[in-house]
């Protein structure tokens, strides 16, 4: 499995994001430009959330019914003279498709930004081929591949975390010579790519949807790069998870709509195109068409609590809300697929022991939740993967297990949580400062700075407030208060 | 009308000035209310550390106790609480003997501010507070309770209170339950954030429906020794009232 970018561990991976402060401001720019286009272009559409339940409607109708709707769509490739391979591992998919490089003698192959050919490592695979030459068209990716194949940050941005002069540093090594003015280097980047395009023997694109009643591959960009990998190349592969498929065009219009505005706030990407295999009086297209359809690990999902993580359009709007993601950005995640999309799918495809760290990296504020145009309920399965990790697999052998499982005891025993009360004051006492505080109102009966055990989390990096006494705690104001009321004494 | 508070165990254990001042409000604005002894907390801290076993016996409790109040309404001083109380029929819906019980609770169960303004009708709550103040949006309270006006449509009819809006309203402060103890290291920069957010506001009280978000904002800032004024939204809508000043949302602006 490939979708790894780290074999740091987490912690790790978080202090050096804290250290990346070009990261973290980029980020945080980002996000803040993109909720304000997102919502204007929700708001424009109308109706969102409305719009939101039908997009939740058709995802989990395809699910429902994935077999019988990859069966159709398998079925009118084939008709129309494609061929269809259903991958069940990464490894599987990029040998198939290397094969296919070796049998049509391509030598010149050209890409377009697909997640899932990162997941399958299908660069490497196919660079290991003699005298090949591939090229990443996708502006982003192109930006990675010629910075030594830096890994992406964002399943929409790849390159979210890369400054223009970075960029430039990284053109310079191409040939280029202009400034760091971002439209300048576009241009360089433009020509430098159109040569490959027009060489290219082989094209590789993702899929944003593929159509099951007409065979069709619906493909977004804003740069137009997808649409010229698939019309110039003479055999074109399309690679597909499993999951993005939609029933007819109908549905694909509903969701194109909703995938442009919520990935990047706009009413619909520059390009936006339906095609597959050259047909008669056509005079461009390939004359060779492959789809590859994969599953690895997808098929975890099915029937489990986590199947509507397959509902997933892929359109990183769940990242762009995320303040777990705001701070640790893309690397932080080590997954190729970062933020609460991610942080549900990573242990999903690749198991826990590799991204169990995952679900625990979030504050469940829900903001994925409240966003994701699909309606995946992103914080509630974070919550699911936290109970396999604890209750199912009990994979917490530390002193937190048996702390955790005390609390249990102690929020589900009244007399317990009435002893604690009694207690706390008196309890925190050697914990406690006297020391004045800049904070009014909170800290009324003294604050805690070093706190042992899970306590220190807390007190790693902020003050606690220290209890009352027992007898000044609000159940024993209200006694007091209720029995003032019964005796018909006044209070102010 | 009779009110079961739901203290929660935050406001227990730590806040008695929180609990006190929405007792004293909603007993101000004709509540019966009765403090069930058997609750304790809602559940969060275990079921969403992915403790559900241990969690179940929670929600029995907190089920069992605050029913046992029979009370008409059940209110509690904070967002992300009441909301887990909400989440009970999901959880529980397979569940033999609590899911109906579980969809009673949750159906009389409101937020303090919710309750005042969508309950009772209350648009002035006949408070006074001469301050400069914002508001943290907490995100239970927001995305999974619904709530985003209640709190605000009140604040803004404070006497001599003067919000200033909070940029970053969104953002969750980096409280998150055992998330703020298990991940210090991204929380703290999350609550730094956030008291940034605070502080480039000029405000000089933040208030808040969730005391929990008020502990881990307030905390973090007496930690940097930076000046703030905590309040909880009972407390600021208990302060200096003048009763001739009460008004329900149904009656005219002037008297």
């Amino acid at each position: 499995m490939t979708i790894s970018t780290s074999d740091k561990p987490f912690l790790t991976r978080v202090k050096e994001s804290e250290n990346d402060h070009f990261m973290q401001q980029s980020v945080a720019k980002a996000q803040d430009a993109q909720w304000d286009k997102r919502t204007a272009a929700r708001e424009e559409l109308g109706n969102w959330e409305q719009w939101r339940d039908l997009g939740e409607q058709i995802r989990q109708h395809v699910i429902k019914y994935l077999p019988d709707y990859l069966e159709q769509f398998s079925d009118n490739v084939t008709k129309k003279g494609g061929h269809v391979f259903f991958a069940q591992t990464d490894e599987e998919a990029a040998n198939y498709i290397k094969e296919i490089a070796k049998k049509k003698n391509a030598h010149k192959i050209v890409k377009s930004k697909s997640m899932v050919t990162t997941e399958i490592d299908l660069d490497k695979v196919l660079l290991s081929l003699p005298d090949t030459s591939l090229m990443e068209t996708d502006l982003a990716e192109f930006i990675l591949q010629e910075d030594d194949w830096d890994e992406p940050t964002h399943i929409v941005f790849p390159t979210l975390h890369k400054n223009r002069n970075q960029i430039q540093k990284v053109f310079k090594k191409l040939g280029y010579s202009g400034t760091n003015d971002p439209e300048e280097m576009a241009k360089f980047a433009r020509k430098y790519l159109r040569e490959y395009f027009m060489q290219a023997d082989l094209g590789i694109t993702g899929c944003n949807f593929a159509i099951a009643d007409s065979g069709l591959i619906n493909l977004v960009t804003n740069e137009g790069n997808a649409d010229l990998t698939m019309a110039i190349p003479e055999t074109q592969i399309v690679v597909m998870g499993m999951e993005r498929i939609v029933p007819s065009l109908k549905e694909a219009e509903v969701l194109d709509n909703m995938l442009c505005r919520s990935a990047v706030g706009q009413k619909l990407t520059s390009y936006c195109s339906f095609s597959g295999k050259q047909v008669v009086g056509e005079s461009d297209g390939p004359s060779d068409f492959y789809v590859v359809i994969l599953d690895n690990g997808r098929s975890n999902a099915l029937g489990t609590d986590f199947e509507p993580v397959l509902q997933c359009i892929r359109c990183g709007a769940c990242l762009n809300v995320c303040p777990i993601y705001r701070h640790i950005g893309g690397h932080g995640y080590g997954s190729i697929y970062p933020g609460p999309i991610g942080a549900v799918l990573s242990p999903v495809l690749d198991g826990y022991e590799k991204f169990g760290d995952l679900p625990f990296a979030s504050s469940l504020c829900a903001a994925c939740t409240e966003t994701c145009p699909v309606k995946i309920p992103l914080h509630n399965l974070l919550i699911k993967h936290r109970e396999v990790m604890m209750d199912k697999l009990k994979m917490d052998h530390s002193f937190n297990n048996v702390l955790m499982k005390g609390a249990g005891v102690a929020t589900s025993s009244p007399i317990l949580f009435k002893m604690a009360l009694e207690g706390d004051h008196l309890g925190s006492a050697p914990l406690s400062k006297s020391k004045k505080t800049t904070v009014d109102n909170l800290f009324n009966y003294g604050h805690i700075e070093k706190a042992p055990s899970l306590g220190a989390g807390w007190t790693n990096v902020r003050d606690l407030a220290r209890p009352p006494k027992h007898s000044e705690n609000f159940r024993s104001w209200y006694k007091k208060h209720k029995k003032e009321q019964q005796e018909g004494v006044s209070h102010d | 009308m009779k009110v079961a508070i739901f203290s929660t165990c935050v406001v227990d254990l730590l806040f008695p000035n929180v609990g006190q001042a929405m007792v004293e409000v909603l007993e101000r604005f004709g509540c019966e209310t009765a403090l069930p002894t058997d609750q304790i907390c809602c559940g969060q801290p275990t079921y969403n550390s992915g403790y559900r076993k241990e969690s179940n016996k929670v929600f029995y409790n907190e089920i069992d106790a605050l029913l046992s109040a029979n009370a008409d309404y059940i209110v509690g001083p904070a967002g992300s609480c009441v909301a887990m109380l909400r989440e009970y029929p999901h959880i529980l819906k397979d569940d033999p003997e609590y899911s109906q019980k579980a969809q009673e609770l949750a159906d009389k169960s409101y937020e303090f501010s919710q309750f005042l303004y969508n309950v009772l009708g209350v648009i002035d709550a006949g408070a006074q507070l001469d301050a400069t103040a914002t508001y943290h949006r907490s995100c239970h309270m927001t995305r999974l309770l619904g709530e985003k006006t209640a709190p605000f449509k009140l604040l803004e009819q404070v006497k001599d209170l003067k919000m200033v809006p909070l940029p970053h309203l969104e953002n969750c402060c980096g409280f998150g339950g055992t998330f703020s103890v298990k991940e210090p290291e991204i929380s703290k920069q999350m609550v730094d954030e956030k008291v940034d957010s605070v502080i480039s506001t000029g405000a000089k009280i933040l208030i808040s429906a969730d005391a929990s978000c008020l502990m881990n904002i307030g905390g973090r800032f007496s930690r940097r020794n930076e000046s703030i004024k905590i309040m909880h939204i009972a407390e600021v809508l208990n302060h200096n009232v003048d009763t001739s000043r009460i008004r329900y949302k149904d009656q005219p602006t002037t008297v």
